[in-house]
């Protein structure tokens, strides 16, 4: 969250930024590294929700339990959602809907919370069964893209980009890269592809958030010139 | 009507009650609805506070058994958490220990060797004790707690608490329980101290979970005055088994028997622990408490309109968080207890709730007109917005109950608190935030109108009429009435560096909060590493007497025998010996004075502090040491058996006999009260020392403080600023910008466009294409005078709220309709209504000026053909298309069917022989007078001269208006004029340039004590009383001054500047209009130019170039391209040129240099009219709008949109009046917008 505070701070449009942020490539770029932050983040803070419990009082390297998962993670959730995060008012200026609901930072916000909360009951609450997590998840995560983006296109890259990542998750724990403690739909947890699902919706937000700020500055940059 | 627009009307209605009563009674709704929040939290109180302190509960030994997992019937004062049986049962068994008698001839260390020496052969007893009934034989292996592995990080610990086995820990661990180890230990204290942690630590150390008793109660150190040990022996066991604890309890007693011990052993205590809170853990809570913040802020950020930002965001919040706290309170009285954790779930609740139906709300109420009551204002912004809140939390409410119906306890728990929390908060947003929103409304209200109240005072009459003109604010939702931008940033364009680097540092209080982030990181450096040696020093004072520390010093150990007095450590004691008989005897006996200081034997005493010494331990005691073991202890519970308490009398000879060889190699400190002191007396000074550096830092920083920052720091700097303005171009100080709302003054009456403006500060002229010239007052806005177009009618009213509508059918004839020829009627309607007649100057029309010709078609023909770039950029509009129109609308009328009138009357001051120039007629209007509109208007005084297109010069009474002069000797029409001093110069159309002479001939009376009526004997700003008889005489003419029409005029300093389509332009001294210089250097006509007092001339031109020129010399200062098309505008200030062109881009130029320092786009259609303020604010005119800028940075301040219909009318002339206050012509409407915040700073 600090980056996305950052963000607006960087993005507000102050003099001799102003040629730097209206300047396309150099704007794309600030852009991604913002989202590859965020997405850095997230990664690293849901997985310290996915890591079970620890029963010890003093865990003996705390820091050891935030990098727990393996160094690749991260910066591959960080690219993911950059690429996400700029995919996403792409394909709205391809398509030619630009997306109108509700376009603020609050509403940003709330979509990143509701996403950690969706994370949290995934690996918080106890379920029955695993039909009854995914089911629930999945329902979770259309009331996320209906709240927040009620858009087409919105719906299907979503959906794309949770199957391929899923695809690419049961190929790399067939190949033996990591593993799940017990996993339930091949050879992961059935609740992977809701939790993509959302995540895609949650960067696509924040992209399109940040993309709209840069629409902002070259109107006004505009009016400047 | 379908049921649901019903359902609609009917949450409407029901909304705009609810809001009347919610505004109609703030205080007993806010007080009700605190009194519901207290009421509904009132059950929170029974919750336990959330922490992670233990919790305690008793009951008896005798009757224990082991708690049901299942809650009994009767549950009583159990606590919840007390089911099941505990994690273990601790038993301690509590040693003390003590040599006695205490003989001179023993060292320290033998006050702690021998009694922690015994602690072996308890350990061989309590290991070895069995207890044999019929069920069998029992021993402590059975029953203790059996431990596993240490956890991998301890490896460290693994040679001292037990693997593999029984947990049972003692200080005998230290020496892995051997006695051989022990004995062969030197050094006991190093043992002990080899284990402790460095730095801070808050959790337990090894050594208390191995002596069980706090560090100061053990007594193991060389400095114990009381000489009696204390030490535990814990026994964790995993079952309870009642005789064999009493067999082991009986032995011990009777084994080493506590004589007058009064410990109670009938009580067990059961030890909850809460749930801990690790990092890992801590980490996405506090992710989802940043993104909480994060939500919250942005949400409150939208606030906006309103009186008080924070005290609005607050009340949400507030909203929120305490119908949160009903909602948990609501659920604790229905007997529901949460078992989620309440700070996970919390953020997610407030999420889910959200802020958006108060935002919503706010919005709404904010957008209703302004102008309405503030009741009826909630009422129709709550009516507006009820159908999209009633659905909103509908839907939530249906989203909540799908969520129950997944049918997991987690989620169902949480959509049971969400809906209560949303019901009330639905609750506290009707009640309390709606209040609370009409508050701040009406606060709002009364500070508006606090504003506005100098504004009334300063009128000249109350007029009891209705309300003047005010324009109330359209609604947002159509045009914004006001858009506030952002407060300009710190940017510098001109600034130097140095100042720059200054500025930046105090901008941003970086001094400051590095001194600040470098004081915390110094001292939490100086804490924790001790770089001044303190601890160090104080280690090594304490070594220095302790026996221990000499090995690791062996010099002290030559010195310290030789000189016993000159011992650091006793030269450090200034304190006096309490008993100052020891000291001689210290140094005669030397180091065999311990005796004398304690002949008596320890006692071993057992006090009710004992009973619960497990309290003292720190709470982390038990956790920890089952945390080594990997076995938590959150959310469940020990049971902690009585002590048994052991008494160990040990003899001297015990001891001399267990002594380590090398124990008495070090000699007992000569006063062993003096550590004490010594520690004492370092600790003084270092809190001496610390409170020093403290006052010192203190005084440093408000040093630093005072340097760095503002003087007037937090009293919003005005007064600094006001003091640094002069030599800051800067705005970081002294110019706020006008962020509150401008509201404009619409000036209404003409009744077509406005085509000149005047204005000299106190009065405003404006003369629209009727010919009509209304003469406003430039302070209130109020029309003072009106002036028809054919001269006859005049109507002096304090007020033009009567004529607003136009013109009244009986007084006022309309011009365009009636022409000359309603004069006639025109007179007696004015005579029905009883109007005086005596100040009115009736221009007759004589018959022999009838065959005159008629100008005006030629003129016309000629204005038009000129090509629209090359209109006067004074008007700065398409004049040729005006006149055009106007001609057309002129054509029709009957203006030859004009009869004279009869009833001329005489002027009223008929004093011909004081002005034997001036005919009894002063005007004799031809018949093209009627048609002739005015072209050009100067106001100065109380004199308006208005020039026509017929050529004529008329100088009207501002106030009365009356004519008061007339001149006809020029037949081109008048295209400028500039009024300066008693001097007029006009430029006509045909490119001659005449000099008139304004003279005032005073009444007989009074003309002794007048200067004669010349030039010299004028003042700078005449005020011409209605008294004194004016004439204007032609003084000079200069026939040919430019080869083409004469586009621009200006005067001032004594200068006459004039602008020609022939490229050039032309410096005149208005004394003698005598042509000083023709500065050639455009390549196209000139449009534009600007002369101040300061002798500043600029011009611009067609060619889009601007030139600067130097006025004493004529030569041409600076010659800069700054447009495509034409400068249609020149403005300077004194650092500045500020220039706007066709292109419509305002560009700004360093005025010494000529370098252009930024420019502005503007909208398509904007930009003809420029203005400034102040050295700093820009106005321009756009399409219904004026925009404020400002002029360092170029950011645009405020838009001010002068109508609801904003759009198509574009702002053509602008003036800027001496009190601030922004003049344009809107249409047939003018303007007149004040700038408050430019106000209070020009006072």
């Amino acid at each position: 969250m600090e980056d996305t505070s950052m963000a607006t701070k960087l993005s507000a449009p102050r003099g001799p930024y102003i040629a730097v942020i209206t300047n396309r490539t150099t704007n794309v770029v600030i852009r991604g590294t913002m989202l590859f932050s965020v997405g850095v983040f997230l990664a690293l803070v849901l997985n310290l929700l996915q890591v079970q419990r620890n029963v010890t009082l003093f865990p003996p390297d705390v820091l050891s339990s935030v990098f727990s998962s393996a160094w690749w993670v991260p910066p591959c959730c960080g690219s993911a959602s950059a690429l996400i995060g700029l995919l996403y008012p792409c394909i709205d200026h391809c398509l030619g809907e630009p997306h109108k609901l509700k376009r603020e930072w609050s509403s940003v916000m709330r979509c990143v919370a509701v996403f950690v909360g969706i994370n949290h009951a995934s690996a918080k609450v106890d379920f029955a069964n695993n039909v009854q997590l995914s089911l629930t998840l999945a329902a979770l995560s259309i009331g996320l893209w209906w709240t927040f983006d009620r858009s087409r296109s919105g719906f299907g890259l979503g959906v794309g980009i949770a199957l391929l990542a899923t695809l690419v998750t049961q190929l790399l724990v067939y190949n033996g890269v990591f593993q799940y403690t017990s996993p339930d739909f091949l050879y992961i947890r059935s609740w992977l592809p809701c939790i993509f699902f959302a995540g895609v919706i949650t960067i696509g937000n924040i992209g399109r958030q940040l993309a709209l700020y840069e629409c902002k500055v070259v109107q006004e940059k505009i009016h400047q010139d | 009507m379908t049921v649901r627009e019903r359902l609609r009307q009917n949450i409407s209605a029901a909304f705009y009650r609810h809001g009347l009563l919610c505004a109609s009674y703030p205080v007993p709704i806010v007080l009700f609805t605190s009194a519901s929040i207290l009421t509904c939290c009132y059950p929170l109180l029974k919750l336990p506070l959330p922490g992670t302190g233990p919790v305690v509960f008793t009951t008896g030994v005798r009757d224990y058994t082991i708690p049901y997992h299942e809650p009994q019937g009767e549950i009583g004062e159990r606590p919840e958490w007390y089911r099941g049986p505990p994690v273990a049962y601790i038993q301690q068994v509590l040693v003390k220990a003590a040599v006695s008698p205490w003989d001179n001839t023993l060292v320290p260390v033998d006050v702690f060797r021998s009694p922690i020496g015994r602690v072996f052969s308890l350990l061989e007893e309590i290991r070895n004790h069995v207890y044999t009934d019929s069920s069998g034989v029992r021993s402590l292996e059975s029953l203790c707690l059996q431990v596993t592995d240490l956890l991998p990080g301890l490896r460290r610990m693994q040679t001292i608490l037990p693997e593999h086995g029984c947990l049972l820990v003692s200080p005998g661990n230290y020496w892995q329980n051997q006695r051989d180890l022990f004995d062969l230990d030197s050094d006991l204290l190093k043992t002990i101290h080899q284990h402790e942690p460095k730095g801070f630590h808050i959790s337990t150390s090894l050594r208390d979970l191995l002596f069980g008793v706090m560090k100061e109660h053990t007594g193991v150190s060389l400095y114990s005055k009381k000489r009696v040990v204390t030490y535990t022996i814990t026994i964790a066991l995993s079952s309870y088994d009642p005789r064999f604890l009493g067999s082991l309890r009986a032995r011990l007693k009777q084994l080493h028997p506590s004589l007058n011990c009064t410990l109670r052993d009938d009580h067990m205590v059961h030890v909850h622990f809460k749930e801990e809170i690790g990092i890992a853990e801590l980490i996405p809570l506090v992710t989802t408490y940043i993104i909480l913040f994060a939500y919250i802020y942005f949400s409150t950020r939208k606030i906006d309109m309103v009186k008080s930002k924070w005290g609005l965001a607050l009340a949400a919040v507030v909203t929120v968080l305490s119908s949160l706290l009903m909602s948990v309170g609501l659920c604790t009285l229905f007997g529901l207890t949460p078992t989620l954790n309440g700070g996970e779930i919390f953020p997610y609740l407030v999420v889910v709730i959200g802020l958006e139906n108060v935002l919503v709300l706010t919005k709404s109420v904010v957008s209703t007109p302004v102008d309405l009551e503030v009741k009826l204002r909630i009422a129709q912004g709550l009516s507006n917005e009820s159908w999209s809140i009633m659905k909103n939390v509908a839907t939530e409410l249906g989203i909540i109950l799908i969520g129950y119906f997944t049918l997991v306890p987690a989620i169902q728990e949480f959509c049971l608190f969400a809906v209560v929390g949303l019901v009330s908060d639905f609750f506290l947003q009707m009640f309390f935030f709606t209040t609370v929103l009409s508050i701040d409304i009406r606060r709002m209200e009364l500070a508006d109108l606090n504003r506005r109240l100098p504004a009334e005072a300063g009128m000249p009459q109350p007029k009891p009429g209705p309300l003047r003109p005010r324009e109330t604010p359209p609604p947002p939702r159509q045009s914004p009435h006001t858009i506030t931008l952002q407060a300009p940033a710190f940017r510098n364009l001109r600034l130097p560096k140095r100042l720059r680097v200054v500025y930046f540092l105090a901008r941003t209080r970086l001094a400051q909060r590095i001194i600040m982030v470098g004081t915390v990181i110094w001292i939490g450096i100086l804490v924790y590493t001790d770089p001044a040696g303190l601890r160090t020093y104080l280690a090594a004072q304490v070594s220095e007497q302790s026996p221990l520390g000499e090995s690791g010093l062996p010099p002290h150990l030559g010195v310290a025998p030789v000189f016993p007095g000159g011992d650091p450590t006793s030269t450090l004691s200034v304190l006096p010996a309490p008993e100052p008989t020891i000291i001689p005897e210290n140094h005669s006996n030397g180091h065999d004075s311990l005796g004398h200081i304690t002949p008596v034997s320890p006692q071993i005493s057992w006090g009710p502090e004992d009973e619960d010494g497990w309290k003292h331990l720190y709470l982390r005691q038990w956790p920890s040491l089952f945390s080594y073991y990997n076995i938590t202890l959150a959310k469940r519970y020990i049971s902690i058996l009585p002590v048994i308490p052991v008494t160990l009398h040990l003899s001297p000879q015990e001891a001399i006999e267990t002594r380590h060889p090398q124990d008495t190699r070090h000699q007992p400190p000569p006063i062993p009260r003096t550590p004490d002191q010594q520690n004492d007396l370092t600790l003084y000074k270092v809190a001496a020392l610390g409170l020093a550096a403290g006052v010192l830092l203190v005084l440093l920083l408000f040093c630093l403080y005072r340097v760095l920052c503002p003087r007037n720091y937090g009293q919003n700097g005005v007064p600094h600023g006001r003091r640094r303005r002069g030599d800051l171009p800067c705005d970081e100080y002294g110019y706020s910008p006008p962020v509150s709302e401008i509201s404009p003054l619409l000036l209404r009456g003409h009744s077509m466009d406005i085509e000149c403006l005047a204005s000299d500060g106190m009065l405003l002229a404006s003369c629209c294409l009727a010919g009509q010239i209304r003469v406003w007052d430039a302070q209130t806005g109020d029309c003072l005078t009106i002036i028809p177009n054919n001269g006859l009618r005049r109507s002096s009213s304090s007020g033009g709220w009567e004529h607003r509508d136009g013109w009244d059918p009986m007084t006022m004839p309309e011009p365009d309709t009636l022409s000359g020829a309603d004069t006639g009627a025109c007179l007696e309607g004015a005579e029905c209504d009883g109007y005086p007649l005596r100040r009115r100057l009736t221009p007759s029309r004589p018959a022999l000026f009838v065959d005159q010709p008629d100008l005006t078609p030629l003129i016309d023909t000629n204005f038009s053909e000129l090509p629209p770039s090359q209109k006067p950029p004074k008007n700065g509009f398409d004049f040729g298309e005006l006149v055009d129109r106007a001609y057309q609308e002129h054509e029709p009328s009957p203006s030859l069917a004009f009869t004279p009138s009869p009833t001329a009357p005489q002027p009223r001051r008929p004093s011909v022989g004081d002005q034997p120039v001036m005919s009894p007629d002063p005007c004799s209007p031809g018949p093209t007078d009627w048609d002739s509109s005015v072209w050009a208007m100067e106001l100065r005084g109380n004199l308006i001269a208005a020039g026509r297109s017929s050529g004529k010069l008329e100088l009207w009474d501002a106030v009365e208006g009356s004519l008061r002069c007339c001149n006809e000797d020029g037949v081109s029409g008048i295209t400028a004029l500039a009024f300066h001093n008693n001097r007029i110069v006009a430029a006509r159309l045909n490119g001659s340039l005449d000099f008139f002479t304004v003279e005032t001939n005073k009444p007989l009376g009074l003309l002794q004590y007048r200067g004669a009526p010349g030039r010299g004997s004028m003042p700078p700003s005449p005020c011409y009383r209605s008294e004194d008889v004016i004439n204007c005489q032609l003084t000079r003419s200069v026939q040919c001054a430019h080869q083409k029409p004469i586009t621009v005029l200006r005067a001032a300093a004594g200068r006459v500047v004039t602008g020609s389509q022939d490229h050039t332009v032309r410096v005149y001294r208005l004394e003698d209009s005598c042509c000083l210089f023709t500065l050639q250097g455009h390549s196209g006509g000139i449009t534009s130019i600007y002369i101040d007092q300061t002798m500043v001339l600029a011009s611009g031109g067609q060619d889009g170039a601007i030139c600067l020129w130097d006025v004493l010399t004529g030569s041409r200062v600076s010659h800069v391209y700054g447009h495509r098309g034409d400068v249609t505008s020149l403005v300077c200030t004194t650092s500045c040129v500020i220039s706007s062109g066709l292109d419509d881009l305002i560009c700004i130029w360093d005025r010494s240099t000529g370098i252009k320092l930024y420019s502005i786009q503007q909208e398509v259609g904007c930009g003809a009219s420029l203005g400034v303020i102040s050295e700093s604010l820009l106005v321009t005119g756009g399409q219904g709008c004026v925009s404020f800028w400002d002029l360092n940075f170029g950011d645009l301040l405020q838009t001010v949109y002068l109508g609801q219909n904003s759009e198509g009318q574009g702002v053509r002339q602008l003036l800027v009046l001496e009190n601030a206050a922004i003049v344009c012509d809107f249409g047939s409407e003018l303007s007149l917008v004040y700038v408050p915040s430019v106000l209070e700073k020009l006072d």
